[in-house]
Order: C-alpha cells, then structure tokens, then sequence
C-alpha cells in the first residue's frame, strides 16, 4: 500500500491531463461510482427525510394540510414551545433516561456474567451459546408478547406460581401497574414497577448482544498472561480483576455507548410490552403518539429533534473519546 | 487453612454451573412456553394457567389451522402475512446487497474522494433514531401514495440496513488480500470482473452471514410496518398481525401463540442453521479493540 501511494500521488500531482486518466483518478470515479447507488438510497430515504423533519418542526402542521406545505412556508417556534411546556414532556425524557441507563446497565453486566460463565469449554457449549443468543434474534413482537402472556394477572404462570409457590397476596400486574408499594425491614419503598418490568425485559433481550461482543475478546486474549498468573498463585477474581478487565475496558465502553444510543432511540419494545402507559412514557412513543393519535405532525417532529439533539452530543461524546482511539489500531 | 486461590476456584467452579444453568432457563423458557401453550386448548390453559407441561395425548394443532386459515374461511390469515413477510425481507435481502457490495468494495479498496466522510454518514444513519425518520417518511408516502404498499416498505429496510450491511462486509473484504486482485488485471479481467469472478467467491461466507442478517432485520421489523401497512390489512406482514391481534381480546391466547411460533420458527431455523456465520460476522473487528 504505501510503497504504491508515492508514485501514484506524484503521477496524480504532475500537471492537469489531457492525457488518458491517471490511475488515481480512475479509481476515484470507479470509487464514486460504486458507492453511488447507496449513496443515493441512503440520501434520499434518510438523509433528506431527516432534513425534511427539521423543516416540519419549525411549522405548524397536522396531516390535512401537509400538502400545503412546502420549504417556504411559515417558520415558527410554536411546536419547540409547545413541546418544550407541555405536560409530561419532562417526565417522559426523564423516564428514557432511567429505562436507558437501567438497560444498558443490566444488559453489559449480565452479558458479562454471561461471557466469563461460557468462556471454558464444555460438552454442549455450542448449543447452550447458541441458545443464549435467542432472546437477541427473535422477532421483538413474538417475545414481547409471550412476556405479555406469562406476566399477565388472570392466565400467566408467573402470578400463579407466584401466588401457589411465593405465598403472594394476589396476583401481580408487572405491565399495568405504575407503582407497586413494598416494605422491607419496615421501610415502605414505592417501586415503580411497570418500569423496572420493561428495563428487565431490555436487559433480557439484549445481555447477548453484550455476551457476544465479550465472548469475541475474551477469546482473543492471550492464553500465557492468564498462566503466568496462575502459577503465581493469582486467584480467579485477581486474573479477572488485573488481567482480563483491563483488555475488556475498550470493549465494554464501546457496548456502553452504542446500547445506550440504541436503547434511547428504542420504540418497539416499550410500545409493544405497555404502550407506553403506567409510568413508561419514552420519548420515541410519545412522538409516535403525537404522530398517529394526533396527527400533530409539526409538534412530533419538534419532540423528534429534541430526542436527536440528546443523540448527537452522545454521538459527538463517542467520537471524541472513542473513535479516534479505534482507527488508530485499525491503521 | 487453604489458600484463597484454591477455595476461590472451588466456589466459582460450582458457580459457573449454576449460572450457566440459569442462563439456558432463563433464554429458552420463554420459547418453550410459547410453543407448549400454542398446542393446548385455550380453556384448559384459563382453568390451570401454572400448568406448564401437557401431554402429547391433549396436543391439539387446532390452534395453528385458525391461525393460518384465510379470514374468509374464518381463520386469522397468517398464511397471508407469512408470504408478505416473506416477500418484504427477500426482496429487501437481494436489494441491499446488490448496492452493498459495490459500496463495501469501494469503501474497502478504492481511494476516493469524501471516503472519510462517508464512514461518518454511515455511523451516524446506524444510530439515528428511527423515530425521526417516520415523520418525515409517514408524510412522503402518504403523499406518493406508497403507504400502505409492501414496495415502500421495502425501500425503507433497504436504506435501514445498507450501512450495517456495507460495514460488515467491509470489514471481511479487507482481509481478501489485494495482489490477487492484481493479478487479476494482469490477465486483463476490468474491475468489475474482478469484483465479480475473483472478490465475490471468496466473500460468500460473509455475503451469506450478510444476507441472513439483513434478512432478520427485515423480518423482525414492526415500527415502520406498524406506520405504513396498518390500514391495509391484506399488506399486513407477520409482526404487524400478531401486534393488532393481541391487542384486542377477540382472538385467543394460544391462536396467537400459534402465530407467535410462525413468527419466530423461520428466524430460530435460520439462525441455529447458520449460528457461527452469524456470529463471526457480527463480531468481526470487535477483537480488535
């Protein structure tokens, strides 16, 4: 590669051509060339869409008049306003918060457990591996839905197990209720339960997404620094402590970042578990709400653009301290 | 008194059993009571909702023909959405890798302008809330007329899925080594030739991993389903149903459990078919760092 780049560069740079293409040029409009039709698909259907809702939240629109509205029309910062002032708004945004930092959590530790449990080999280990990985690619409603089904009050195991087995008063409504009073050691706790059901159903869905990412470094460490340190006497928890950490930390920023990006975009999952009722309100299903119940289409795109403005400092916060890191190794 | 070392492993040994077994429950459970609740008769499972296991001899597939059977004959009509379903995540497969593999090989091997930069557009479209892009994709197609449409929703998981897609491939395209492709244009072959009779065999395990994966993707998609076909029952994919259906109280439980296992067999038949394909390409780069 670099021992090529010289000459061509220079052949590149010795005077404008009215001779047959340089190699480099050729290669640059085969380049663009190839790259086009994703680039014209990936402009078209999200590029110029997302440009198109910034121009949306800025007018006043509802689904009957969109055919009146065009570049030049009528800016205004009403629905920003409107958005910004009205009840729930704040509520919701701080319940994605609590929903994304509970799942990403919960989904990097258990994908963690997960990893260290099946990193020795054993009879079977493929199959259980393989078997860990459902919850992560199965379709999202056919889980969501037995989840449904195997909480619910009147038919599901759960509360009936609970009642026959854990001595529960009645039974339990994980999806419905908003809070779910508890006292421990005297001290009465409100837990806000419809929430914490859907942060558990995201840590169970995606843990192997997290165990899989893991499971791929932590074979990739070197087998002879862990020996050394067994035959110095290191226990378990010191290898994983002092040896195996360390070569993790990279990987489990990264999972943090990016299950913290996907979780607070995530709509499927809590509209499908709860529809956003009982204390579970994200961001996304309330834009869905303002989307298709109201057809409030400026106000959504308002509340859109305040969910991305969150994603690109995140973003920019990845790319600051993440990224360059990763294409340094890569070079 | 035995060292810490020693007493430490004896504990974790025992713990490792312990986790793997909860893991194994806790993953496959749900499954497998998806599948046992879907044989049995819905009053059987009111009555005695904690019994888990039912013998072979209460097994009744009933459940599965009113859920397949078109609406006309009384049924829910999943065969329907089984083929929409189908036809979406095909199309939608063949498509996003026809204009990925160009894309990948372009980003992999050919030095261009605004190469960089597209890196950045990429990531950036992987991230994006696909929230935001309803809005403005609901207003479009209501205008075009292509909500309601499998072939707009098509387009969407195409756009969805190119830059996932070109990343992976990318990254296995890298490892092809490039003198072959020179002496490749040492026997006079174009580059497209090149891509086609030299790059594309040798990528076909990751082309493979690719196509199910976007082919998951597609299958298992249901917001935008959910936004664009709602109103059209017939276009309706197999997500999308089973989301309406279990949404009233007209159909019941284990008819739609019935359902849920058509919806999930295809993916979970695939991918255990597939598994390290899968996986490998997934994770790829990953070790790196």
């Amino acid at each position: 590669m670099v021992a090529t780049r010289e000459p061509e560069a220079a052949r590149a740079a010795s005077g404008p051509s009215k001779r047959p293409l340089t190699r480099r040029q050729r290669e640059n409009r085969a380049g663009l060339a190839y790259l086009s039709p994703t680039l014209i698909v990936v402009l078209v259907v999200v590029v110029l869409p997302i440009l198109w809702t910034v121009m949306l939240a800025f007018q006043r629109i509802r689904l009957i008049n969109v055919r009146r509205v065009g570049v030049f029309g009528q800016y205004t910062l009403a629905n920003l306003e409107l958005v910004l002032t009205s009840p729930g708004f704040w509520t919701s945004v701080w319940t994605t918060l609590v929903y994304t930092i509970g799942a990403t959590f919960f989904s990097i530790a258990f994908g963690l457990v997960a990893a260290l449990a099946l990193r020795g080999r054993f009879r079977g280990r493929t199959l259980v591996r393989a078997s860990v990985l459902l919850p992560y690619v199965a379709p999202v409603v056919a889980v969501t839905f037995v989840w449904e089904v195997l909480l619910s009050p009147q038919f599901g195991a759960v509360n009936n197990w609970g009642v026959r087995f854990l001595g529960w008063d009645r039974p339990i409504a994980f999806l419905s209720q908003r809070e779910y009073s508890m006292s421990l050691f005297g001290w009465h706790v409100d837990l806000p339960l419809a929430l914490l059901t859907v942060i558990a159903f995201e840590a169970w869905r995606y843990f192997p997404f997290a165990f899989l990412f893991l499971l791929a470094r932590l074979q990739a460490v070197p087998r002879d620094l862990e020996e050394a340190a067994v035959v110095d006497g290191a226990a378990p928890t010191q290898v994983f402590r002092h040896i195996l950490l360390p070569q993790l930390g990279a990987v489990i920023a990264l999972l943090t970042v990016l299950r913290f990006i996907m979780t607070f975009n995530k709509f499927d999952d809590v509209y499908l578990l709860t529809g956003g009722g009982a204390g579970t309100e994200v961001v996304s299903v309330r834009v869905y709400e303002f989307l298709t119940a109201r057809f409030d289409i400026g106000a959504a795109g308002a509340q859109a653009l305040v969910l991305a403005a969150g994603l690109i400092v995140l973003l920019a916060i990845y790319l600051r301290f993440l990224a360059p890191r990763v294409e340094e190794e890569e070079r | 008194m035995t060292d810490r070392a020693t007493v430490e492993r004896r504990v974790l040994g025992v713990l490792r059993w312990i986790v793997i077994g909860v893991l194994v429950v806790v993953t496959v459970f749900p499954f497998l009571y998806m599948l046992l609740l879907s044989v049995r008769p819905i009053d059987e499972v009111l009555q005695n909702p904690g019994r888990i296991w039912a013998g072979p001899g209460e097994w009744t597939l009933r459940t599965y023909r009113e859920v397949l059977t078109p609406v006309g004959d009384g049924g829910q009509g999943f065969l329907r959405f089984l083929g929409n379903s189908a036809m979406v995540s095909i199309a939608a497969t063949l498509l996003t890798l026809l204009v990925s593999i160009p894309g990948a090989y372009a980003v992999s091997r050919l030095r261009f302008v605004g190469r960089r930069q597209v890196h950045f557009l990429f990531l950036a479209v992987y991230l994006f809330p696909s929230i935001l892009l309803a809005i403005p994709l609901f207003v479009l197609f209501t205008r075009l007329g292509l909500r309601g449409s499998l072939a707009g929703l098509t387009i969407v998981y195409i756009a969805q899925t190119v830059p996932v897609s070109i990343y992976m491939l990318r990254n296995y395209l890298s490892t092809i080594p490039e003198s072959l492709e020179e002496a490749a244009a040492m026997d006079g072959y174009s580059r497209l030739q090149t891509l086609r009779k030299v790059v594309l065999p040798l990528a076909a395990p990751a082309v493979m991993a690719n196509a199910l994966y976007v082919f998951m993707i597609a299958w298992n998609e249901f917001l935008f389903a959910l936004l664009f076909l709602v109103e059209n029952r017939s276009n309706w994919t197999v997500s999308l149903g089973l989301a309406q259906l279990s949404g009233g109280i007209e159909v019941s439980k284990t008819v739609l459990m019935a359902g849920s296992v058509v919806l999930t067999l295809p993916i979970v038949v695939l991918f255990f078919a597939a598994e390290r394909l899968l996986t490998e390409g997934l994770t790829a780069g990953a070790d790196k760092g």
